[in-house]
């Protein structure tokens, strides 16, 4: 069972948001546009549409996080479902409640969709592939695959502020071997034809054959960061330093942390991204997260958009108008 | 179908017009094989005084000694929920298996004589084909304090293993090969470095960097196997790898037989065919464990095989209930319920020009044994009369209901295979005979 057929229905129209992987292009801006006209929704003074009237969501998070859920919580809110929060905590799936168990439980309370979360890379899918078929998975985040809302969000961000992606150089700097934002991040980038896609990192960060993945591989970040249009910093997680990942904070600080001065080597209207939490002077200098190159808070903004397109793109077809039920059940007597 | 020791009950039989396949003996071609107080009586000629009670017509069909099974999970006793001896030999001896091995990771451990016997005593009453056991080399398979081996051997365990529970320290490990060797019994390792499998789930490479699941580097089978190899050398005790998946340990055992270091190995059947990419989007048929490697490791194991660095297949079946492999891919136990695609994998191989008919059935037969130091695998006069009997033109596809273990665990169903078991006796007895 490929990704692609799992996540859209026969009309190639999205059913699950998994991941970027087999998804079309047309798709990918779909989603995009479909944002953009969010994105003045998000600004009026009455922040709400009632698209998913009467609809549930659930955003069901077996992973610490506030960032992502607040605003898949906000996105639901906006298109007017209404939303229940269920943060499972590892302990209580040792109870012996399985993954299945507690899926089976929340369709039986009819809820519509779920927003998944889970350490375990293929959560997602395993979710999606055993789902009631009125339900759609979205995936906030599996393990190490995948986060294809946030691949989307950073996709929107650089369209809004470079046009297009032809010709565009973006590097992508940091922990690329456990990081599931770079991983949709590629694939987004490749499939929207991005000029060139390069990383940097340290071997013990990068996964085996990352060129497999469609990018460029540097190990010295003032190589690779050499005229890029956009540079997106990865969040370094401290417990690298344990697993003998890393010597010390400092030292890959000195290495890979994106410096005003570093900064300079890259193309003059370079945009600096970072998915969040960031750490400063860590991954990125205080200086330049603030700075005029920065977007990262406009990457937030974007996100709540985006995860309202994806849910609302999700969840439409299973909304169909009433005289078009009407006029099934016509068909079906006649 | 009870009581496979009461041989001298069973009657005499004659396999007629079969093509007999044995390579232990050196014999391939068309002959009678009568069978007689549980034993291979003779070929071609009947023994003076032998009255067939039973026929077996066999023509235009292969016979050849019972099928043996290096490692095969029964289950029994601890985790009745995924199988049990009665339904897992039933399965066995349908698939053309006479002999199974069952490594020491039940509940409780095989570390006391006290489960061989059970299993021994279990397998008799319900077993449709010979069980034999392995017991653990540490108590408990927690890896620290060693077994009574000298009670283990005597209560007839055919070995000794840690399998797959990791040991604590190469120093335990070489311990334990000496006192192993103090009393002849083989050792069978499973060459997996614990502290570079580090969590991982997939064979680390392209797929698993595609997917973002935790990988085990090839390193992590040949750092353990370079470790196990020294210390094997240095103590000279007997030892056998088991399910090896890389193309470099296969060079690397090659390369210690030569050197003249006592080491046998073997290949499951699912690692002959399957690769990595097999995985495709989350498949947990598909986790196992050593992982699925690289086309390149697959056709190193196959070719290993094909020059006998390789000894034996084994089918490492690992029934599980359903559950067990409904979640996410990371969370789900490994295993593939392989006993009912041992013999037709390793006949597809044939098929596929990578052995000969006479190579292949020596792979899962006279070899193991050798390996297991057990006197079947054989139709030599005098042998156990442990005979499968197969049609190796007829065509079948694996399906649910072809499949006759409670584990339906198995990525092969839908396959379509050449070769299928009509007969298998145990003991001279028929256990299994398809009448469709």
């Amino acid at each position: 069972m490929s990704g692609a057929n799992l996540q859209v229905d026969e009309n190639g129209r999205l059913r699950h948001f998994l991941t970027v992987e087999g998804l079309h292009r047309g798709l990918l801006v779909e989603i995009m546009d479909t944002a953009e006209s969010f994105l003045g929704v998000v600004e009026q003074s009455v922040k709400k549409v009632p698209l998913l009237r009467g609809k549930t969501i659930v955003n069901l998070f077996f992973e610490a996080s506030t960032r992502t859920r607040t605003t898949f919580e906000l996105a639901a809110k906006r298109l007017s479902a209404d939303v229940l929060n269920i943060n499972v905590d590892a302990s209580a799936t040792v109870k012996g409640e399985t993954l299945l168990d507690t899926l089976r439980n929340l369709e039986a309370m009819h809820c519509d969709m779920f927003v998944v979360r889970h350490a375990d890379s293929g959560t997602a899918h395993f979710f999606a592939r055993h789902a009631a078929p009125h339900v759609s998975v979205i995936n906030a985040g599996d393990g190490r695959h995948a986060h294809p809302t946030q691949a989307l969000l950073d996709m929107l961000t650089i369209r809004r502020h470079k046009g297009g992606f032809d010709r565009l150089r973006v590097v992508i700097v940091g922990d690329i071997l456990h990081s599931r934002v770079a991983r949709s991040q590629i694939r987004a980038l490749n499939l929207l034809g991005a000029g060139e896609v390069r990383v940097v990192a340290p071997h013990t960060l990068l996964p085996v054959r990352a060129e497999t993945l469609g990018v460029r591989v540097f190990h010295d970040l003032e190589a690779g960061i050499r005229d890029a249009d956009v540079i997106i910093m990865l969040r370094l997680q401290h417990e690298r330093m344990r697993g003998a990942l890393l010597p010390s904070e400092h030292e890959y600080f000195r290495l890979f942390g994106l410096t005003a001065e570093r900064l300079t080597l890259a193309a003059p209207e370079a945009i600096v991204m970072h998915p969040g939490p960031i750490n400063r002077g860590v991954e990125i200098d205080s200086q330049v997260a603030d700075g005029a190159h920065s977007v990262i808070l406009e990457q937030v903004h974007y996100g709540i958009a985006v995860r309202m397109a994806v849910m609302s793109l999700a969840m439409h077809r299973r909304i169909p108008a009433p005289e078009a039920r009407e006029a099934g059940a016509e068909r079906e007597i006649g | 179908m009870t009581g496979i020791e009461r041989e001298s009950e069973t009657p005499a039989t004659v396999i007629r017009g079969a093509r007999v396949i044995d390579p232990a003996d050196g014999v391939d071609g068309v002959h009678d094989l009568f069978l007689q107080n549980g034993c291979v009586a003779a070929l071609d000629r009947a023994p003076p005084g032998f009255r067939a009670e039973v026929e077996i017509d066999a023509r235009d069909r292969v016979a050849c000694p019972g099928i043996v099974d290096l490692c095969a999970r029964l289950r029994e006793p601890g985790q009745e929920h995924k199988a049990t001896i009665a339904s897992e030999t039933a399965a066995a001896v349908r698939a053309g298996i006479t002999s199974v091995c069952c490594p020491p990771d039940t509940r409780p451990v095989i570390d006391t004589p006290a489960v061989v016997e059970l299993i021994r005593r279990r397998a008799e009453q319900q077993g449709a084909a010979r069980v034999f056991t392995v017991g653990a080399l540490t108590q408990g398979l927690a890896g620290s304090q060693l077994t009574e081996m000298a009670a283990l051997k005597a209560a007839g365990c055919v070995g000794v293993s840690n399998a797959p529970a990791p040991l604590a320290s190469l120093l335990v490990l070489r311990r334990a090969l000496e006192y192993a060797a103090t009393f002849d019994l083989t050792v069978f390792l499973q060459a997996e470095e614990p502290s570079l499998q580090d969590g991982g789930c997939v064979h680390e490479g392209a797929l698993a960097t595609r997917l973002g699941l935790p990988g085990i580097p090839e390193a992590a089978e040949t750092a353990a196997l370079a470790a196990a190899l020294a210390l094997i050398e240095q103590t000279g005790v007997r030892a056998h790898f088991c399910r090896l998946s890389a193309a470099r340990s296969v060079r690397m055992v090659a390369r210690a037989r030569h050197d003249g270091v006592p080491v046998s190995a073997d290949v499951c059947a699912h690692q002959l065919f399957l690769t990595e990419t097999d995985v495709a989007e989350f498949n947990a048929l598909y986790h196992v464990r050593p992982p699925l490697r690289t086309r390149h490791d697959r056709d190193g194991l196959r070719e290993g095989l094909a020059q006998g660095v390789l000894d034996a297949v084994c089918s490492d079946h690992q029934p599980h209930e359903a559950d067990a492999k409904l979640a996410p891919f990371p969370a789900t136990e490994p295993g593939i319920s392989g006993l009912e695609t041992l013999l037709p994998l390793t006949l597809r191989l044939v098929e596929e020009g990578v052995l000969d008919l006479p190579t292949a059935i020596a792979r899962l037969t006279v070899d193991p044994a050798r390996i297991l130091g057990i006197p079947h695998g054989t139709l030599a006069p005098g042998a156990a009369a442990d005979v499968c009997i197969f049609d190796p033109r007829r065509p079948w596809r694996l399906d649910a209901d072809t499949l006759h273990s409670r584990g339906r665990n198995t990525p092969f169903l839908g396959w379509e295979f050449t070769g299928r078991v009509t007969h298998t006796l145990v003991g001279g007895r028929i256990v299994f005979e398809d009448r469709g």
